[in-house]
């Protein structure tokens, strides 16, 4: 207790104005160091209104490896209360025929910028997601970025997506902050903050940092420069590590070192408080990155696009990485010359955690065809894998990705009732999400125009009745 | 020498059309004809070319018989929007042949010309069950250089031969609508009378070319070789693909085109729906991505799922495409077909959008496009329905010859197999 007080001291003091706006609530991070950044920007999110609900009669992925054949699932005060065969129904529930119909967990996206790069996109002043003034910018936050109204969320709520984490872009060694949002309506990005979800950073390895910078004649201008650029950075941010710890352990005595937003952000991957979101595309890189990370003892939370992954699989799985990634998407650029559809299935087979994302406003909208496709190259390459697993790919997989596996990701009993009811099997191109419900509450009804949520954009506007 | 001579003659035929009769058995068949689908059927495919199909063909006995149980033969997918055979690695302009920043060359860049058939992309799209595709020019604005038109596509096979068009100068490229604009300096009004003078402008050098030739033609914005390229779209011969996607635009070029006497195909046309029957009353088709939903910019506010299945609706006749000229994720035309269905457009529908409908509108259905006795034996057997992601192509035929289920990333795949768990 004393210590929370201390902390709260503290973080009025350093916090200035916010502290006198804002009731000294407990902050969420309050057991953080300090040197880490403090959560000032706390989650507003209100779970929306939940009934009692029983979904009866579907095939149900549970994600955790079941596939449960007329299957029946109970969701209470926002969480799954059961799912099994044909359970009994308690009094109290709402009884939702989902005969003929199949429900997964909510869609989660590992990599997504919607709201930062918002519809529409080809107007330049709503690009907000590279911050490419500096190849270290590990000191922005994405969700200062985020623009709520943009289309694209309503789309990717309408196609089952209930969770996605906004990164920035990748034009930068260190591009800064991650968020975690819930797919609710929302006139604030606070309000879609999904609370408690640990923050993340990106960086970005190969062409795209060393084309941005070396075309201004700086630094890094090539692969090499950009490993120098990162391990410049992890040895300052461990000497700012340092000075916080002893300030902490001389007891807090005298003037705290100076804040440096940057190095806050690095230091908190250092401690384990922020997950490493690294976009790189060839498996040299990544091996690279994983010696990178064991010289200044800090984890790899997930390889994005991660094109190669199938050539280091067991290196992945060893190291206990996420490899989020497509199917379909290649040869845009040299770095994913190599990349094949087989890739996901590669490090599922392997023991690994597959995701497949979508950095795309568009494919996040169908991330369960995106699965298929994958799945349908590991069946033709005779890898046998069930579909009750592959579900895992765009659900359970991503949550422990973003940190939230605890929370969301799979049907299971205590998870937050993040729930899809689809017109046909998820990896048919066919489906389309009937049902969606985040926390319990349903965000989305194709039957209910009322749920055909447009973003304040749109209002209005011609083609406002599409 | 006669070795020389022996080994030339085997790589042609190992290019031109087997002299095997193959015959595909109990598979269903989608002839995109007035027959219509055979539930159980055989497909026999003889020199090149279907002999017969149908419910009860005999099997002749020399034939090489592909047990078909349970697949589907559909014709070849056409990608009609793509840069097929002019790009291997998009960031690599050395490895791209799709646009030009000459300032000499507008409408007369014809793409046709320097294409690649060695491309790794060819078999990769095959395997997505594509045996043609239009590669389109795109435009490559520089500062000081914009033009009007990117030029002129061609529909090619993915056979990987060296004669891999199938149609040269199928149609000249034209962006209206907001790209238009720009590159006209900044304005819609600007771009439209650009368009009106550079007509008049090809219709006085048609006439007068006499003149040309003597040094005593009016002055010309466009080089003497865009100027000959227009003429056969100043003259309604070449199909002008129009890239435009408000709907105030579509009806804006649809009227142009009726007093210019231009045949017109849109491109994008993602508020098309809103105009639908304007542009089925003008017999105009549409060439559209079925899965760009989103309102990307102010002349897209309108774009929905259900574009495609509102124009076929009123009677457009929709060809489907896959982003805009699609070069590696030219694969994924069948899912984007998949997806207009989930959003109402009828299956048959869906496949005439990727078979017969651009096969007529580039000008090559005498060739591809549907399955039918006498034609060309361009055609793909499927394990399941082929708009499904989880169904693979089990046989690829392209003018009768096998073509093969292996390219790049399969070789990749095998070298990297993983060892089971």
């Amino acid at each position: 207790m004393k210590e929370v007080a201390l902390v709260l001291l503290a973080a009025a003091v350093l916090a200035g104005c916010a502290a006198v706006t804002q009731p000294p609530a407990r902050a969420p991070y309050a057991d953080a160091a300090i040197y880490a950044g403090r959560d000032s920007y706390r989650s507003t999110y209100q779970r929306p209104a939940a009934d009692r609900i029983a979904l009866v009669g579907a095939t149900v992925f549970t994600a955790t490896g079941d596939e449960i054949e007329g299957g029946t699932v109970l969701m209470e005060n926002g969480k799954i209360a059961a799912v099994g065969a044909a359970l009994p129904i308690p009094t109290g529930f709402r009884t939702i025929d989902a005969r003929g119909k199949w429900i997964t967990p909510g869609v989660i996206d590992a990599h997504s910028h919607l709201g930062a790069w918002a519809q529409p996109e080809t107007v330049e002043m709503h690009n907000d997601v590279n911050e490419m003034t500096d190849p270290n910018t590990a000191q922005v936050w994405i969700e200062h970025s985020i623009w709520p109204q943009d289309p694209g969320f309503d789309a990717a709520r309408e196609a089952g997506v209930t969770t996605m984490m906004i990164l920035p872009g990748s034009g930068n060694l260190f591009g800064g902050r991650t968020v975690t949002l819930k797919n609710v309506p929302s006139a604030t990005v606070q309000g879609m903050k999904f609370p408690g979800a640990p923050q993340g950073l990106k960086i970005a390895c190969g062409e795209n940092p060393k084309r941005v910078y070396g075309r201004r004649g700086r630094s890094p201008a090539t692969r090499m420069g950009n490993v120098a650029g990162y391990r410049k950075a992890w040895i300052e941010a461990q000497d700012y590590a340092r000075r916080w710890e002893r300030w902490e352990e001389g007891d807090r005595a005298g003037e705290p070192p100076r804040r440096d937003l940057q190095l806050e952000t690095l230091a908190g991957v250092l401690k384990g408080e922020i997950l490493v979101q690294n976009h790189c595309y060839r498996a040299d890189e990544m091996a690279t990155m994983i010696d990178i990370a064991r010289e200044f003892g800090f984890k790899i939370r997930t390889f994005h696009h991660a094109s190669e992954a199938y050539k280091i699989a067991p290196l992945l799985v060893n190291n206990d990485i996420c490899v989020a990634t497509w199917a379909s998407w290649w040869g845009y650029k040299m770095e994913v010359f190599d990349a094949i559809e087989e890739n996901a299935a590669f490090v599922h087979a392997s023991g690994g955690c597959a995701i497949i994302h979508s950095d795309d406003p568009i494919l996040i909208q169908r991330l369960n065809q995106e699965a298929a496709a994958a799945l349908s190259a590991a069946w033709r390459a005779g890898i046998p894998i069930r579909k009750a697993e592959a579900v895992r790919w765009f659900t359970a997989n991503p949550a422990k990705a973003l940190g939230i596996a605890n929370r969301v990701g799979t049907l299971e009993p205590g998870k937050n009732a993040d729930v899809v009811l689809w017109s046909h099997d998820p990896f048919s191109i066919y489906a389309r999400a009937e049902k969606v419900w985040i926390d319990g509450g349903l965000v989305f009804d194709r039957a209910d125009p009322h749920y055909r949520r447009h973003s304040d954009f749109l209002l209005g506007q011609a083609g406002e009745t599409r | 020498m006669r070795i020389r001579v022996t080994a030339l003659l085997a790589l042609l035929l190992a290019h031109s059309a087997s002299a095997e009769t193959i015959a595909i058995v109990d598979a269903r068949l989608v002839t995109m004809t007035g027959a219509g689908n055979i539930q159980r059927g055989t497909i026999l495919i003889r020199d090149g070319t279907i002999a017969a199909l149908g419910a009860d063909v005999q099997v002749p006995a020399n034939a090489r018989v592909i047990d078909g149980r349970g697949g589907v033969v559909t014709p070849g997918f056409i990608q009609a929007d793509s840069s097929l055979g002019a790009v291997e690695v998009s960031q690599v302009p050395a490895s791209a042949d799709r646009a030009t920043h000459s300032k000499r060359a507008s409408a007369a860049f014809d793409i046709s010309q320097g294409l690649n058939p060695d491309s790794i992309l060819l078999p990769i799209s095959r395997l997505g069950g594509i045996t043609h595709a239009v590669t389109t020019p795109l435009y490559d604005d520089r500062p000081d250089r914009a033009l009007q038109f990117a030029g002129q596509a061609a529909v090619i096979d993915l056979a990987q031969r060296p004669h891999m068009v199938t149609r040269p100068r199928a149609a000249m490229v034209l962006e209206m609508g907001e790209g238009g604009a720009e590159r006209a300096g900044g304005a819609r009004g600007v771009a439209i009378v650009e368009l009106r003078t550079t007509l008049a402008d090809v219709r006085h050098f048609a006439e007068h070319r006499a003149a040309y030739d003597r040094g005593e033609g009016r002055p010309q914005a466009l080089s003497r070789a865009d100027l000959e390229a227009l003429i056969p779209v100043a003259e309604g011969r070449m199909p002008l693909i129009v890239k435009v996607d408000r709907a105030s635009d579509i009806a804006e070029i649809i009227s142009i085109a009726r007093e210019e006497k231009l045949r017109i195909i849109l491109d994008g046309a993602q508020e098309g729906w809103r105009v639908a029957d304007t542009i089925a009353a003008a017999k105009v088709p549409v060439i559209l991505d079925p899965i760009a939903n989103l309102p990307r910019s102010f002349s897209e506010l309108g774009a929905t799922m259900e574009n495609a299945a509102r124009l076929h609706e009123a009677g457009v006749v929709v060809i489907l495409k896959t982003g805009s000229g699609v070069a590696h994720r030219a694969r994924e035309l069948r899912y984007g077909a998949g997806n207009a269905v989930a959003w109402g457009l009828p299956y048959d529908a869906a496949l005439a959008a990727i078979t017969i409908n651009p096969a007529r509108v580039f000008g090559v259905a005498d060739r591809i496009g549907v399955l039918e006795a006498g034609r060309t034996a361009d055609l793909v057997l499927w394990n399941g329905d082929p708009l499904e992601p989880l169904s693979q192509p089990r046989a690829i035929f392209l003018e009768g010859t096998e073509q093969s289920l292996n390219a790049r990333p399969l070789e990749l795949r095998d070298r990297y197999r993983p060892l089971s768990r």
